[in-house]
């Protein structure tokens, strides 16, 4: 009982998070930065965010996460940044030579009051950043916020210092990804391509931190969009972002610079959500979802049918960022699941009105909060109040399910025990085969685990 | 829209000027919003006459991610607009951080939007640059023209001469310029002279020489600028022409701050240091 602790009385805190559903900004600047071709994020701030950012990610691909740091001590905490960011920037194109650094701040140089932008037209001005390259930068300080807000800071970054207009439309579609697997961007580009449509996918880390084994070290794998296609999103006929919370913002900056009409779609998890999702695809482009596509639909929906009575009526636990569980919990719904207890450490008050509407119908009691206070110790504690059948989240939660001996599905980020979630997607209809038959999975299991012998079935 | 800041060192009247400034500019049918960034949240009193106004940061701290714009600006003297950021008590917590996070702040919350069809927006800034975050009013796209308070003092030139070193630095990478010095006499010996050499060697000018008069106390004192008070003083109109000279300039520059021995050089020959 390693949560032992835990108490079901559940009580009013202001001042204390125990077990924090989220995590630092830049740890998302720095996966959003990975979706780029050839660049070396950069943090700009003490040596020991920056290593705790890589090895999370690290951990969680189970790939190697380059990333360089300003290194700061005592002195440029008093002085400011601007020596060790601009003696940064000369060895990184020197030494390493991406086609670009994309700096993201940290706590401590935002609270000292760092200006990224006057230090990195310095640098430019300097002659410390050769003909062709890029240095981008966005603020990303911790105490605003979560991961979240550090990856949607980023990719703003990308629409505004890249998109250009040059007044030539052209016949493509800009995807913002919103914060997913590298198997997930390859299925948004497969189905893209399976309907016919161009798209401009951005930030895009397949072939990044899913790269294969070659025998070969690449510094700079090859997957990720490269400059000249970012540029180019300035130019494309419209935007569909993929995510309210982290790419939405992106899609507004777009617009803001270079008048590119967008639309915000959920992230494709599960039936409905994919829907929404080509058919908005077809529609931006000028195609037509073709046969290949309606099939994985009616695979998904044939399962679905097939094992209801498995998911019917069962109650669900579930904790993560507000892109993710939004598309989940109306997936789950349609599973005729109840979503029972919810909770996101990312703030926003559109993610718990997001959430109602989603369950009006079938819970409209459930519980849930978002926002700081919103930790996993809650979740913990609804579910003495409020048994569930299944519990759904990333590694964290596995104490929780072992505790409490619940059925757990990894989902989200980090997941840093497991494998597969960078390799299968979850998004599209194939995606949510995938994640039905994982919440069958452990749902059989666990029936299997405690049938009596004489109702111990052959056939499920 | 134009957007000033009022920089100089702490007790010389940046707040006062700029506040009596603003009243000129009202009158002459300008519409100025005033944002305090000073933890003390006094550069809007005589604006407002002597309402309290709750800072941004207040707000920020008792209501959450819920604040709205009318929540932390108030209309003031000829429809002025003002906000004041606010900060912790001496001693504690970080007033830079306040600075960059009030001013984020209000930009997300569109105060500067074209709703509000703002000629001027005013910037009152703390003492010194001293950090980081009392530099966020002259970062690129904010303030574009500055104007430093000085007297004939000598720490007062002193320190007219380190802001200078301060927007040399975003002058660089940014548009921020040098509109010009105001002074604000102390009836110090050859004051005007000495400050319009000073401004000379800077690169810049002194764009009014506003009197010592005891009318602007007696005004602070009823919470009003000289111009509300009493609009028919002579110090009224001192502020008049100050707010018309800003109006009026385009002389904007990237100033050349002077080593310390220069800035020693300029007292002696003005007969201070004899």
């Amino acid at each position: 009982m390693l949560l032992r602790h835990t108490k079901k009385e559940v009580m009013e805190r202001e001042a204390l998070t125990i077990n924090p559903a989220k995590t630092c900004q830049p740890i998302g600047a720095m996966y959003a930065a990975l979706g780029i071709h050839g660049c070396l994020p950069h943090s700009h701030g003490s040596q020991g965010c920056c290593s705790y950012h890589r090895s999370t990610l690290t951990r969680h691909y189970k790939e190697p996460v380059m990333a360089a740091t300003s290194s700061f001590t005592e002195g440029a905490s008093v002085f400011g940044g601007q020596a060790n960011l601009v003696t940064a920037i000369n060895n990184i194109f020197s030494v390493y030579e991406p086609d670009l650094i994309a700096v993201h701040s940290t706590c401590l140089s935002e609270t000292i009051g760092d200006d990224l932008q006057q230090i990195v037209t310095k640098a430019k001005d300097d002659g410390k950043i050769p003909e062709g390259k890029k240095v981008i930068y966005a603020p990303t300080p911790s105490f605003v916020g979560s991961h979240v807000t550090g990856y949607a800071n980023m990719v703003t970054a990308m629409a505004e210092q890249f998109a250009e207009n040059t007044g030539e439309k052209l016949d493509q579609v800009n995807i913002v990804a919103g914060w997913m697997e590298p198997a997930d961007m390859r299925e948004i580009k497969r189905l893209a391509k399976e309907l016919g449509a161009t798209i401009k996918l951005f930030p895009d880390t397949s072939d990044v931190l899913d790269a294969p084994q070659t025998g070969k070290h690449v510094f700079y794998p090859k997957g990720g969009i490269t400059m000249s296609d970012l540029r180019s999103t300035g130019d494309s006929k419209s935007t569909i972002a993929l995510g309210r919370f982290t790419a939405e913002p992106a899609a507004i900056a777009l617009d803001k610079k270079c008048t590119v009409p967008f639309k915000t779609e959920d992230i494709p998890v599960g039936l409905r959500a994919t829907d929404r999702f080509l058919m908005r695809l077809a529609k931006a482009a000028g195609v037509k979802i073709p046969e290949s596509v309606t099939d994985e639909r009616g695979r998904l929906v044939d399962i679905m049918t097939d094992m209801e009575q498995y998911f019917d009526g069962r109650k669900v636990a579930l904790f993560g960022d507000p892109d993710d569980l939004i598309p989940l919990t109306e997936f789950l719904v349609d599973l005729n699941m109840k979503p029972v207890h919810i909770v996101s450490g990312t703030p926003g008050k559109r993610f718990e009105q997001r959430m109602r509407d989603i369950l009006s119908d079938s819970v409209p009691e459930a519980n849930i909060k978002n926002g700081a206070q919103a930790d996993i110790y809650l979740l913990h504690q609804w579910i003495k109040n409020e048994p569930v059948d299944l519990l759904i989240g990333n590694t964290y939660g596995k104490y929780i399910a072992r505790d409490e001996d619940i059925p757990f599905v990894r989902y989200g980020f980090p997941i840093i025990d497991r494998i597969g979630h960078s390799y299968f997607p979850s998004v599209g209809y194939m995606g949510g085969i995938r994640l039905a038959e994982k919440i069958l999975g452990v749902l059989m299991d666990r029936q299997d685990r405690d049938a009596p012998e004489e109702s111990f079935e052959l056939v499920m | 829209m134009r957007k000033v800041a009022i920089y100089g060192k702490g007790g010389i009247g940046k707040s006062t000027t700029t506040q009596n400034t603003v009243a000129g500019l009202a009158e002459m049918g300008k519409k100025v919003m005033v944002v305090g960034c000073d933890p003390k949240a006094d550069s809007t009193r005589l604006l407002l006459g002597g309402l309290t106004q709750k800072t941004v940061l207040d707000t920020l701290r008792e209501e959450g991610e819920d604040v709205e714009l009318e929540d932390i600006i108030k209309e003031g003297y000829g429809a002025s607009r003002c906000t004041e950021s606010g900060g912790p008590e001496p001693g504690v917590g970080c007033a830079g951080r306040g600075i960059i996070t009030s001013v984020n702040m209000l930009e997300q919350l569109g105060a500067y939007d074209e709703e509000w069809d703002l000629d001027y927006v005013f910037y009152d800034v703390l003492g010194d640059v001293v950090c980081g975050g009392f530099a966020m009013p002259i970062r690129d796209g904010k303030a574009e023209e500055i104007y430093i308070v000085v007297s004939g003092e000598m720490m007062a030139m002193y320190a007219a001469n380190n802001i200078c070193k301060g927007i040399l630095k975003y002058a660089d990478a940014g548009g921020v310029r040098l509109g010009g010095l105001i002074c604000n006499s102390r009836k110090v010996d050859n004051e005007r002279e000495m400050i319009t050499e000073l401004a000379r060697q800077l690169g810049t000018q002194m764009i009014h020489f506003v009197p010592r008069d005891n009318m602007v106390q007696r005004a602070e004192i009823n919470r009003k600028t000289v111009i509300d008070f009493n609009p028919t003083h002579s110090q009224a109109d001192e502020y008049r022409t100050l707010a018309k000279s800003i109006d009026d300039n385009d002389m904007f520059v990237v100033p050349t701050p002077l080593e310390i021995d220069e800035l020693e050089k300029l007292l002696i020959e003005f007969g201070i240091a004899n």
